[in-house]
């Protein structure tokens, strides 16, 4: 059996940043297996700009992006298998795979990483009503469609959900020739970013109906319109506001699911919150020498956030090649508490002595918070107390905890976030 | 001169049983089917039950091909390479004063000659399914009901049938069927063609025909049922087929693990008039979860993955209608086939051929194939085995779809093999492509390139499912 240091599944963002950054912490022996036929994953698509302010202080499309770290892991001489598909890890850390070539071959590895990134929720999920004819979409499958093979799904759209892929993808059908008739998002506000609310809704005159979801579906062979209703608190449709509208195509953009089945498989802990695994101070999951990064992790709204994630998991799966579980778990494990109006934090747990100097803790709110606070405590006493004009869910947010800080504090049992409204 | 000995009108699970079974004669048959697959109606959506034979009124046709059936399923999946498993069936009692109707249920099953069956006590049940629910009295356990794939049992027939030279015409809608001195005409969309003999197995337009040919008019109602599919993590929540018990709650909907691994919850029952109505409903989904959540504790509906709706041929006499029509000689009616006409189909065709070799004085053919391989899945390889499979043939190294984990091979399988795949959902029914929780979000593209490739068409003709159903409806900016 081949062996290797470290075995990265995926080589979307997450695992090339994770490969790169491995390579630099002094890892020699590093195997990239991605499933699909290029590197760099659902970027290959995503040919929109706005990737890598934060990381490269320029506007990027995302191929642009990718390429960057796609030279770094060929500079690096980091191997990579495409069209490969890994169908198993076993515990013991034996990375199971297969693709045309070579067949159905296993890999020892010394440290996995695991950065599969993460699927769409399909019609399916959210049990709409009606037919099932052709022209429903997700909206990353349009994307593709219309991104890399140049076709178009359809003329006359309509797009539920508001994440971003559906409002860059109403822009998009826009700028093809369709007319993207309305967005309907079920929740109260958008579940995307407000910069591409006004870049790719208000820009082209696209009307967005919140508290609004799909009650019906018509067509038996093509998808010939769709019946919107607005929604009360419960988030269920009010009869009397039904309203048609006639289209040929439906996209879905109504949430990301981490692609974890392999990691279950395995035995990898999975937080229900994220649907991604549990991860301590160093990204590790609940098996050691496991570690996690990128959407897999949690989903991500900027690319730059799960690079940085992933820069971090692919240091410490360096350092548990070099020097083994020594560093692991000292100390005692500190829980972080994510409390009202916090959704979850990653990392959900962190042992102090263990942490680097400094910890980026991220996070998400339930709701839309407007001139709020978020508070810190250390057991119970409030650390810090940070004016926010608005938190919303589609934005992801982070704190930074300082070692030091922690370390000094006496007695550290918890760490709790929480929001308060002014 | 006939054009053929017998035409058969409908390739669902009745038509494509007929079919098969009298391709064991020398007989010239025909399948005429309006879709562009064979299991395109009620066939393809329905709980996939192979029913013990308990619920039909003893001495009922019904009672009499579901215990046939149900003893003819096992050696017939084996023949036919079809998955089929039996593992039982629980009715609930959920009300104290229902125990009486539960031990009648068992009364009926004994005199219906089903074998094995007992009642359990609470505990007992609670012991085999830990996850009933705790409000039950007690349930009728039945250890020959099993579970089957409805769309590999109905391709496996026809792909069998063909081999042994019945012919398929699809996208063919039979718009009138005249009668003549001997034998009928049918006129359809694609052209005139005529039949000594015709077996109507039209599902719910059974009666359409039907009274085309006969004064002994019949009616049949398309009743709706309404399913939920729960992803393969929630597949094991139950092992046994979970029904509860015809009481104040009504009929139907059951709980079942599928032959495939995924759980499935319904149907509902609502008779329509559209025959063409296999659209889901809010209300109607909404009762497939409530009614389940009774039965079942911790039903992790969080896991649904689709839903879908079928429609039942219920005829209002409530019984299988099989046989020749005394006005209209040479017409064979395979009407009202509802539940448990996926469990009776072989017999249902063992019983047409029956009449039909009597009349005709059929003579068996010396050449006839009794079996048939599926498509080869390297899932049920051993590692060496598989490695084998990819050094002869690559593509059953490269996964296409992520999901239910389906090689390039298998899908060129079901697009050559006899009566092959033409659409998206004819390789999704018979590969599972598509059908896990991603629902085809990441597999789409490569799969329409493949279609395309082996179809030899353009990528702008895939359909989903046949004609009117296109995928792509342009290129980018081409107005």
């Amino acid at each position: 059996m081949k062996e290797y240091d470290i075995v990265i599944i995926g080589g979307g963002p997450a695992g090339l940043a994770a490969a790169v950054s491995a390579k630099k912490n002094g890892i020699k022996n590093i195997l990239i297996l991605e499933r699909d036929k290029e590197l760099g994953g659902i970027l290959n698509q995503c040919i929109h700009n706005g990737f890598g302010l934060h990381t490269f202080k320029e506007e990027l499309t995302g191929p642009e992006y990718a390429e960057k770290f796609i030279q770094q892991v060929k500079e690096g001489k980091i191997e990579y298998k495409r069209n490969t598909m890994v169908t198993d890890i076993s515990p013991k850390k034996v990375v199971t795979a297969m693709n045309h070539e070579e067949g159905l071959f296993e890999i020892q590895a010394k440290a996995v990483v695991l950065a599969m990134g993460c699927r769409e929720r399909a019609r399916g999920a959210l049990n709409i009503p009606g037919y099932r004819p052709a022209g429903i979409f997700s909206a990353g499958t349009a994307q593709r469609f219309v991104n890399m093979e140049g076709y178009l799904p359809g003329r006359e759209v309509v797009i539920l959900g508001s994440g971003d892929i559906g409002l860059i993808m109403a822009r998009r059908m826009t700028f093809e020739g369709a007319k993207v008739k309305v967005v309907a998002e079920l929740m109260p506000y958008s579940g995307g970013l407000k910069r591409n609310i006004v870049q790719c809704l208000d820009d082209y005159g696209i009307p967005l109906k919140l508290r609004h979801t799909v009650v019906d579906i018509k067509g038996k062979k093509r998808l010939e319109g769709v019946v919107l209703a607005e929604v009360d608190e419960r988030g269920k449709p009010i009869s009397g506001t039904e309203e048609f509208y006639s289209c040929d195509t439906l996209l879905l953009s109504v949430g990301l699911i981490p692609e974890n089945e392999l990691s279950m498989a395995m035995g990898v802990e999975i937080n229900p919150v994220t649907m991604g695994p549990e991860v301590n101070e160093i990204l590790e999951t609940s098996m050691e020498g496991v570690f996690a990064c990128g959407n897999v992790l949690h989903v991500h709204d900027l690319v730059d956030f799960v690079s940085q994630e992933a820069a971090t998991a692919g240091k410490n799966a360096a350092l548990y090649v070099k020097m083994g579980n020594t560093r692991k778990r000292k100390g005692k494990k500190i829980l972080l508490n994510a409390k009202e109006g916090i959704r979850y934090t990653v990392p959900g747990a962190i042992h102090v002595e263990n942490m680097d100097e400094n910890l980026m803790v991220r996070f998400r709110v339930d709701n839309v918070y407007k001139n709020c606070y978020i508070n810190m405590y250390l057991n119970d006493e409030r650390v810090m107390h940070k004016k926010c004009l608005v938190l919303t869910p589609g934005e992801m947010e982070e704190i930074k905890l300082i070692k030091e800080d922690l370390l000094s504090y006496p007695n550290l049992k918890t760490i709790t976030l929480k929001i308060e409204e002014a | 001169m006939f054009d053929y000995d017998v035409m058969i009108i409908g390739g669902g699970v009745s038509g494509c049983a007929c079919a098969r079974e009298l391709s064991r004669y020398k007989v010239k048959v025909c399948v005429l089917e309006k879709e562009e697959d064979v299991c395109s109606g009620t066939s393809k959506a329905n709980s996939g039950i192979v029913h013990g034979g308990y619920d039909a009124l003893t001495g009922s046709l019904k009672a009499k091909l579901n215990i046939r059936g149900n003893e003819m399923m096992e050696q017939l999946s084996k023949d036919l390479d079809f998955p089929f498993k039996r593992n039982g069936s629980l009715v609930l009692c959920l009300n104290e004063e229902d125990m009486p109707n539960l031990k009648a249920l068992l009364d009926r099953g004994i005199a219906n000659g089903v074998k094995d069956l007992q009642i359990l006590k609470k505990e007992e049940v609670l012991f085999m399914e830990p996850n009933i629910s705790d409000d039950i009295y007690g349930a009728l356990y039945s250890p020959s009901v099993g579970i089957v794939c409805p769309f590999h049992l109905n391709i496996a027939l026809a792909e069998n049938a063909y081999e042994n030279g019945v012919e398929f015409k699809f996208n063919t809608e039979v718009f009138h069927i005249k009668k003549r001195d001997e034998g009928y005409k049918l006129q359809t969309n694609t052209g005139e063609y005529t039949a000594k003999y015709v077996v109507n197995a039209a599902g719910v337009y059974a009666d359409k025909f039907h009274n085309m040919v006969s004064e002994n008019k019949i009616h049949i109602t398309p009743r709706k049922g309404e399913y939920c599919l729960l992803d393969k993590n929630a597949g094991k929540h139950v092992s046994k087929t979970i029904f509860a018990l015809p009481g104040k709650y009504g009929k139907g909907v059951l709980v079942s693990p599928t032959v495939h691994g995924n759980l499935i919850l319904g149907p509902t029952a609502m008779d329509i008039d559209e025959k063409e109505g296999t659209n889901t409903t809010r209300e109607g989904l909404e009762q497939v979860l409530s009614k389940a959540k009774r039965m079942v504790k911790n039903l992790p509906i969080r896991q649904v993955i689709t839903s879908f709706a079928g429609l039942r041929a219920h005829e209002d006499g409530h019984e299988f209608i099989i046989g020749e029509l005394e006005d209209a000689k040479g017409f064979i009616d395979c009407a009202g086939i509802e539940s448990p006409g996926l469990t009776s189909c072989p017999a249902i065709g063992e019983m047409v051929t029956e009449i039909l070799k009597e009349k005709m004085g059929l003579e068996k053919k010396k050449n006839f194939l009794a079996t048939r391989k599926g498509i080869l899945s390297p899932k049920t390889l051993s590692k060496e085995e598989h490695m084998a499979l990819i050094k002869e043939n690559p593509a059953y190294g490269d996964i296409i779809c992520r999901c239910e984990m389906v090689t390039e091979g298998e899908i060129i399988d079901a697009i050559r093999r006899p009566l092959g795949a033409k659409s998206l959902d004819g390789i999704k029914r018979r590969t599972r492509l598509g059908y896990g929780r991603c629902q085809a979000g990441f597999c789409l593209p490569r799969t329409m390139e493949i279609l395309a490739h082996e179809r030899n068409m353009s990528i702008f003709d895939v359909t989903k499912s046949g004609k009117d159903s296109k995928m792509m409806i342009g290129t980018n900016k081409d107005t």
